[in-house]
């Protein structure tokens, strides 16, 4: 008989800030009030998605010394929304991406075990780092965190967070009227943390909550981030969604989690992948086409190139050729708060290539921006993405998707009403809910279940 | 039936929420629920019974350690209620399920980032489409600063010695600096400031985004939010008083300012200070209430009452003490002491029901209807935002006022 095959597992992100939503389009809604988070998550739910994803950024994105103004601009408080979008949802996993740098693990423990109890055991942190003074400059603390610094303090961070999760073992509230006793321990919640970030103690004032801790998910990509992941995560929210990369990445990851003493099902591999659906797969690549060509402006094309080259190129022509001169080296760079500006570590190798491919292929500035960019990850039929969101899935490349829809909020509709059902159909993606918390849908085990010493670990 | 004052005008009425109710041993009395203290429904069941009584808010305490019987340090009692849920996401877990009433959860500003609750009441103004607000505090407590290692609070014996003075003259500057920091975030971003200009590119219009700039003492902040201006424009600010540096607060910042006048004479005295600061302030014409808080065991016998305050009392093992006034009676006469009140100055009422399943619907169901008879309580909400219950106008955006 051959290997049973892999469940997937499916998620949706509400695209916050971003230069993917296509914003001009008619369809379009709001991507700050209410109503778009709660028809985004009853349409995730209703698809029996695990959860909705939240990303963050908390300074707003400049260029050239200017606030950037062509992608989507604003976004909700993380937390804030999410308790929100717990009262219109009943089983959708909540997942917030909250920063270890610009916070206090006392505050954000609190604020996630107050979130898993307003959502009975819906809550996940997404973890993560940054040295970034940029945006320090909103925070108390400034941005003074050196570099080398981020991953060791995220670490400690979390693994405070953990201590004052676990300070109430879960059976401290008797509140029994009759003989008075409200708590059965005077201590429950008691905590001292002595480390090289954080030296805290006292009281912990929020009750253990339905999940114990919340879910933990990971982003990072360096070798530190891989590692962290190994040893402390539940789950990776990757960006590496195509076949080959995803399957070295996955094999990478999973083969790291042995020397943690934890098992390859105990941390799922989850990119983000965005997706144009139509009926048949040409019209999906005629949609694809369509979408590619309206994320990229000219403008936005100048703007896109300008990471590399490190110059104001807004007197370029966006249909006319790429810039003769070369990028500019330094360490000062024109766009602030923005990943992109990390992913091009070479700009001289990037502009010379992309040189000789605008010059191979007669592309202009615009052309290249498009045909080099993020492209939808799946595209095709709803047969034709479902199959191959299962091929990828059964050939490990991940254990699903978070899936990044290019209109808000109605981005999901068709892909839950036409791609889902056939996945169930397969067998491949459940049909009803596995139990209360996010924990069932994700298969993890609740940490007090766990092995005494993965449970000190994780 | 006997005679009662009429009041001349309405008056706005909040209840404060907290655990099962403000007596200690209120978790004690059948009606308490209190296993249930930690989850949605016991909340949304109390919010839900304060908007059928149309009162104008509700308020969540909150704090960053346990609760304690004593004043600034922790205690190891385990016959009271201990825990709670962060104040910001209750309020923001239930409103999606209510439609009118003000949410207005606490949030203490002496350790916490004025960037996230600025973003956080915003969010909150958009999940009520408009019933946002906030009660800002601050503390003083060791053992919370302890919490967060940044800094530490010397341990001070008793509010009245010069220290303890200075100590909290200090907290009190932070705490205007970090609301002048939070009401300039909300309006870092100018109305109209999403533009969706198909033509140009543009998604914002970036000279309606502001840089706040904002230098203190204690933190800066750059800005502008990473969240849009949130429905009212300015989400209602809040803050409770005992003397003269909270009333400045109050005077400066606040939307609302809950004082503890334990009679009319010194409501008056309250309200002549507030409002002298408020014109010192150069806020003179501007509305800013003024409420009574009262701790209320409403029966409809007054023996009752008493009855049920003594039996509490005997419970806790000593007699139940406030900052506030211990309001003992029944509704018509509550409503009578309420009307005095009014007549000295208060604008309105924050009642702390001392058990919340007893006294929060004997003042729907009581009082409510009382003042209503009276002609002092509004009988249907009349406006969909909280500022519009409070009379308060939208106020414009000071950036986009000084650009024009």
């Amino acid at each position: 008989m051959s290997k049973p095959l892999k469940q997937i597992h499916l998620a949706a992100h509400f695209p916050g800030v971003n230069n993917t939503t296509v914003w001009s389009d008619p369809e379009a809604g709001s991507h700050i009030e209410f109503s778009s988070f709660a028809h985004f998550a009853r349409t995730a739910e209703r698809a029996k998605f695990d959860f909705l994803f939240l990303a963050e950024g908390l300074r707003l994105r400049e260029q050239g010394g200017k606030i950037y103004d062509l992608d989507v601009v604003g976004r909700p408080d993380t937390f804030t929304i999410l308790a929100a979008l717990a009262a219109v949802t009943e089983h959708l996993g909540l997942t917030g991406t909250i920063n270890s740098t610009f916070n206090e693990p006392y505050e954000v423990a609190r604020q996630f075990a107050s979130l898993d109890h307003l959502s009975g055991g819906r809550s996940a942190w997404n973890v993560v780092t940054s040295w970034d003074a940029f945006t320090g400059e909103n925070f108390r603390r400034g941005g003074f965190l050196p570099q080398e610094e981020r991953y060791s303090r995220a670490k400690e961070f979390l693994a405070t967070a953990q201590e004052l999760f676990d300070s109430w073992q879960g059976d401290e509230i008797l509140a029994d009227q009759a003989s008075g006793a409200f708590l059965r321990d005077a201590k429950a919640g008691s905590f001292a943390h002595s480390g090289r970030h954080f030296d805290i103690h006292g009281r912990f004032n929020v009750p253990r909550s339905p999940q114990g801790r919340p879910v933990i998910f990971q982003a990072g990509d360096s070798e530190e981030g891989r590692e962290f992941a190994a040893s402390s995560a539940d789950a990776i929210f990757s960006r590496y969604a195509t076949l080959k990369e995803g399957r070295a990445f996955y094999t990478d990851v999973k083969n790291r989690l042995a020397k943690y003493g934890r098992r390859h099902d105990q941390l799922l591999i989850l990119p983000a992948a965005s997706f144009a659906l139509a009926d048949t797969d040409a019209e999906a690549e005629e949609l694809a086409r369509t979408v590619r060509r309206r994320q990229v402006s000219g403008a936005t094309a100048l703007k896109h190139l300008e990471f590399v080259w490190n110059r104001d190129l807004s007197s370029y022509d966006p249909d006319g050729p790429l810039p003769d001169v070369d990028p500019l080296v330094s360490e000062e760079h024109i766009s602030r708060g923005r990943a992109q500006v990390r992913m091009y570590r070479d700009p001289l190798a990037t502009a010379r290539e992309w040189r000789e491919l605008a010059e191979a292929n007669k592309w202009s500035i615009r052309d290249l921006v498009i045909h080099t960019g993020n492209r939808q990850n799946f595209v095709g039929s709803p047969e034709t993405i479902a199959r191959t969101i299962n091929e990828y899935v059964q050939a490990d490349a991940s254990d699903g998707f978070i899936l990044v829809p290019h209109i808000t909020p109605t981005g999901l509709d068709a892909f839950a009403d036409k791609v889902v059902p056939l996945l169930q159909e397969q067998g491949v993606f459940r049909t009803e809910y596995q139990g209360p918390t996010l924990r069932h849908q994700l298969g993890l085990a609740h940490p007090d279940d766990l092995p005494g010493e993965q449970r000190a670990a994780s | 039936m006997s005679p009662s004052s009429p009041l001349s005008s309405p008056l706005h009425l909040a209840v404060a929420l907290d655990g099962t109710g403000w007596h200690p041993a209120s978790w004690r009395e059948p009606v308490a629920r209190p296993r249930e203290l930690f989850t949605a429904a016991y909340w949304a069941d109390l919010v839900a019974e304060a908007e059928h009584g149309l009162l104008d808010f509700v308020t969540i305490e909150d704090g960053l350690g346990p609760q304690s019987s004593r004043f600034l340090d922790p205690d190891e009692r385990t016959d009271q209620v201990r825990g709670r849920l962060d104040a910001v996401l209750i309020a923001s877990r239930i409103a999606p399920l209510t439609r009118h009433i003000g949410l207005v959860p606490t949030a203490v500003v002496t350790h916490t980032e004025p960037f996230h609750l600025s973003k956080a009441i915003a969010t909150l103004d958009y999940v009520s489409t408009g019933r946002a607000g906030l009660r800002v505090q601050i503390t003083a407590r060791p053992d919370e600063a302890a919490h967060f290692g940044r800094r530490t609070v010397p341990r001070i014996e008793a509010y009245d010695s010069p220290e303890a003075q200075d100590l909290v003259t200090d907290l009190f500057d932070e705490a205007a600096d970090y609301v002048e920091a939070v009401r300039r975030l909300w309006d870092s971003w100018e109305d109209d400031a999403e533009i969706r200009d198909a033509a140009t590119g543009r998604f914002i219009d970036r000279y309606k985004l502001h840089y706040i700039d904002f230098e203190g003492r204690h933190f800066s902040v750059k800005g502008p939010s990473i969240t849009p201006r949130p429905p009212q424009g300015q989400p209602l600010v809040t803050a409770l008083g005992h003397q003269t540096v909270p009333y400045r607060l109050i005077a400066r910042q606040a939307d609302v300012g809950y004082t503890t006048p334990h009679d009319t004479g010194q409501a008056r005295a309250v309200v002549a200070e507030i409002r002298a600061e408020q014109e010192a302030a150069g806020r003179a014409d501007e509305l800013l209430h003024v409420f009574g808080d009262l701790v209320v065991f409403l029966d409809d016998d007054p023996a009752e009452a008493a009855a049920r305050r003594d039996r509490l009392d005997a419970l806790a093992g000593e007699p139940y003490r406030s900052d506030a006034r211990v309001f003992t009676g029944t509704p018509a006469q509550l409503a009578d002491l309420l009307g005095e009140f009014q007549e000295a100055g208060l604008t309105g009422f924050r009642l702390r029901p001392a058990v919340l399943g007893h006294d929060l619907p004997a003042i729907t169901r009581g009082l409510v209807p009382e003042l209503q008879r009276r002609g002092a309580f509004r009988t249907a909400y009349e406006s969909d935002t909280l500022r519009g219950l409070l009379g308060l106008a939208r106020p414009a955006n000071r950036y986009a006022a000084a650009s024009a």
